[in-house]
């Protein structure tokens, strides 16, 4: 790879960086629980919780840090957060 | 297996920024309202660093950091530019309070008084978290951090928090506010007012750190919500200088909020300072008064 | 066309036909005239660019990596105090490889403070990765702008350019000058065109941070940029003297240098000086001669080398000093160049703060020389030390 001249660059190469691998706690969504309010995925501060063609969320555990926001913020407690086995 | 949508981040995963960041939620939270015919100015601090670490970038929009004091400048010259050429994108600049409050008040001050063209939006997380949790002028009273500690002769930071809003609205701004990344919506609202009000607007986010502050990832929704409900943080608009519409709440003593962060732990233990939680309980109050926060309750 | 022009003036008039889209200055002695003529260039049509009336030297420059990030060309002028002011964004702006060209009108810089000429505050810069052209006359100053803007936007360089010309000395003198006209300068000088800039359409990061493992190649690469730059230089300056009669391609140049015995080389203003100093000395049959330098970065080394190659001894003028190190900078540099011949290389550092440089002097320095004295400050007044 080629430096690009003034240490610039496109989008993209972020995703190179797989923070979940970051992770201690490992959230799981209950979609029996989820309402579908979508809070989980406003208050990620990854942008990793996505809806899928239902209207459920979950997370992109490639890139989920663990923070439990979600777990904390749900206001139908769909979320849990256990400590991962590595 | 049901299929993922993904929704339209111009924000990217990957970055570096702790988990349970508010600052990194707010970056989300503004490039969404923003769109993607913004340029962004980025200061030196915590965003700017857990963003961009060459050749990663999380950014998806045309974004620029020059250095620490000068984003507002740096705005100043791109406007500039894109009059010339005829372009139309926004700029917004986002800044951390240290970047805001203090090294580059030179830099604003000329920017706002010239009237340029952009949103200057401040993640105000109340220290400079970047280089490890000194304090700035946007530290609340008696705050610890490495630079303003806690000790046997001191109860942490001495100052109250500059009053960013009222300056920069005395420089003329159409628009400013205050907003807290624990209500996006009107987060993302006020975003919008200040990138399409022409002229210089003002956004200043309270974005709690996990790390810098002392508490688990998983409160900074819940930290960010209770520094309005004590009246410690003010959300309000101010309209050419004159304030328009304010978060009014049922008020929570503040020591609901002190307790919950190690940089004030030193308000309760070894001893409890009443004196100190007094004395901030007297600024929640007179936050109370100045903007009308409390909401009446009918009595029965 | 030919005119009769105050420095400044002729140098706003230069800037005004390089059609920056941006300018952003602050004023500072004796750099004003430049700012002034270029404002009311704007206010009356002249200029079709934005004029930003910051409030310090700092945001001036950091206007302009804004916009040259976006896509326009951009000028600033400054000196002196203002320039070290905006220190920080001076090695920034290069860095991040934004052609911007700011004129310096060189002056001393404080404490004490100074407002007179001399070289100290361009030259404490050089490290920062910006090209620097130093101008002998009003004509030089006016002319090198246009190499400076061809230079630092072809996409082979990007780098920042100074076009240094002594404060009052130059700047606030009459000279006659041979302006371009505007088709003359859009011939030579096309527009700035980057291939990467701010755009929505392609959203580049830019001024990203580098960690140990990219930085040190980030740093090769902007040398390497300075090192290409003399090429492109001699290509430009060459293009320049074919289209317009001066030929700018020589990053230096000789003056009764060919069968000279003791060589001065100068920058700068104090070249004129030189130079007539030279034929009155050739008149009393001394073999003098002048190496003056016209490109100080790239520091064109292998050029000075091989000028000086044929004389017995080198009188080096500096107008600045690298305090607590051997002398001047330009002494410091050219001792370097010639590491390794036996030609006596000797320093004065001369005419500090706007000390008068005469032709008596120039004529004592190589007297001094020639005795093997040198390595010191020259004119000082001995009553006061």
């Amino acid at each position: 790879m080629t430096l690009a001249v003034g240490c610039r660059a496109r989008p993209g190469k972020s995703r190179d960086n797989k923070t979940g691998s970051w992770r201690v706690f490992k959230p799981s969504f209950d979609h029996e629980k989820c309402s579908k309010c979508g809070m989980c995925q406003t208050l990620c501060p990854e942008g990793c919780v996505h809806e899928d063609a239902e209207g459920f969320s979950d997370p992109d555990y490639t890139y989920c840090k663990g923070c439990g926001i979600c777990a904390t913020e749900c206001p139908k407690e769909a979320i849990t957060m256990n400590q991962e086995e590595k | 297996m049901a299929e993922k949508k993904k929704t339209c981040e111009l924000f990217d995963c990957g970055h570096r920024a702790c988990g349970g960041c508010g600052a990194a939620l707010a970056a989300r939270l503004v490039t969404q309202a923003a769109g993607t015919e913004t340029i962004v100015v980025n200061s030196t601090g915590c965003m700017e660093v857990f963003s961009t670490p060459y050749p990663e970038t999380a950014w998806k929009v045309p974004w620029i950091h020059s250095l620490f004091e000068n984003a507002s400048a740096v705005a100043s010259g791109i406007e500039a530019a894109l009059k010339k050429q005829g372009r139309k994108e926004k700029i917004v600049i986002m800044a951390g309070d240290g970047a805001t409050f203090d090294i580059g008040m030179i830099c604003i001050s000329g920017a706002f008084e010239r009237g340029h063209d952009f949103a200057y939006i401040c993640y105000d997380n109340e220290a400079y978290m970047n280089t490890g949790i000194q304090r700035s002028g946007a530290t609340p009273y008696d705050a610890s951090t490495t630079t303003s500690p806690a000790g046997k002769f001191s109860f942490g930071n001495k100052r109250p928090k500059k009053d960013m809003p009222a300056i920069l609205a005395a420089h003329g701004a159409p628009y400013v506010a205050t907003a807290s990344i624990a209500y996006p919506a009107d987060l993302k609202q006020k975003v919008e007012k200040a990138i399409t009000t022409p002229g210089p607007c003002y956004v200043q986010v309270h974005a709690p750190c996990c790390t810098g502050w002392g508490f688990e990832g998983n409160q900074t929704i819940a930290i960010a919500k209770l520094a309005i409900e004590t009246g410690l943080w003010v959300n309000f608009e101010m309209v050419d200088g004159k304030v328009t519409k304010v978060k009014k709440v049922v008020r929570k003593p503040v020591e609901e909020y002190l307790k919950t962060q190690k940089r004030f732990r030193h308000l309760f233990k070894p001893q409890r300072q009443d004196a100190e939680i007094a004395h901030i309980q007297a600024m929640a109050d007179r936050n109370a008064e100045k903007y009308g926060l409390d909401i009446k309750l009918r009595k029965e | 066309m030919m005119e009769i022009t105050e420095g400044s003036h002729a140098v706003a008039e230069a800037v005004r036909l390089c059609r920056p889209q941006v300018v952003s200055a602050y004023p500072i002695t004796p750099q004003t005239h430049i700012v002034e003529a270029l404002a009311d260039f704007v206010a009356n049509g002249k200029l079709d660019a934005d004029y930003i009336t910051v409030e310090n030297e700092l945001s001036a420059l950091s206007a302009c990596v804004g916009a040259s990030a976006a896509g326009s060309r951009t000028y600033s002028a400054t000196t002196s105090q203002g320039l070290l002011l905006m220190t920080e964004v001076v090695f920034n702006a290069a860095g991040m490889r934004l052609p911007v060209v700011m004129s310096i009108a060189n002056r001393a810089v404080g404490a004490p403070l100074s407002i007179w000429n001399d070289q100290q505050d361009s030259i404490s810069l050089r490290d920062a990765g910006w090209l620097q052209f130093y101008a002998e006359d009003n004509q030089e100053a006016t002319d090198l702008h246009f190499l400076a803007y061809k230079v630092a936007e072809d996409p082979k360089i990007q780098l920042p350019a100074f076009v240094c010309f002594d404060g009052f000395i130059l700047s606030h003198t009459y000279e006659p000058i041979d302006m371009l006209s505007q088709e003359q300068v859009d011939k030579y000088l096309p527009k700035y065109d980057p291939a990467e800039k701010l755009d929505a359409k392609d959203p580049i990061s830019f001024g990203m941070y580098a960690t140990p493992d990219y930085y040190l190649e980030f740093r090769y690469e902007m040398d390497q940029a300075q090192k290409r730059a003399k090429d492109v230089i001699a290509k430009a300056g060459k293009e320049f003297g074919t289209m317009f009669g001066r030929d700018y391609s020589a990053l230096v140049e000789g003056y009764q240098l060919e069968d000279a015995e003791t060589a001065i080389v100068a920058m700068g203003s104090v070249c004129g000086t030189v130079k007539d100093a030279i034929d009155e000395m050739r008149a009393a049959c001394i073999k003098v001669g002048l190496l003056k330098i016209r490109v100080f970065r790239p520091f064109p080394s292998e050029e000075i080398a091989q000028a000086l190659s044929k004389v017995k001894r080198v009188a080096v003028l500096d107008k600045n000093i690298s305090l607590g190190a051997k002398g001047g900078a330009t002494a410091i540099e050219v001792r370097d160049a010639m590491y390794g011949s036996t030609i006596p290389v000797k320093g004065y550092v001369l005419g500090l703060g706007g000390r008068d440089i005469r032709k008596k002097d120039i004529k004592e320095i190589v007297s001094l020389c020639e005795k093997g004295i040198g390595n010191q400050f020259y004119g000082l007044r001995k009553e006061l030390i």
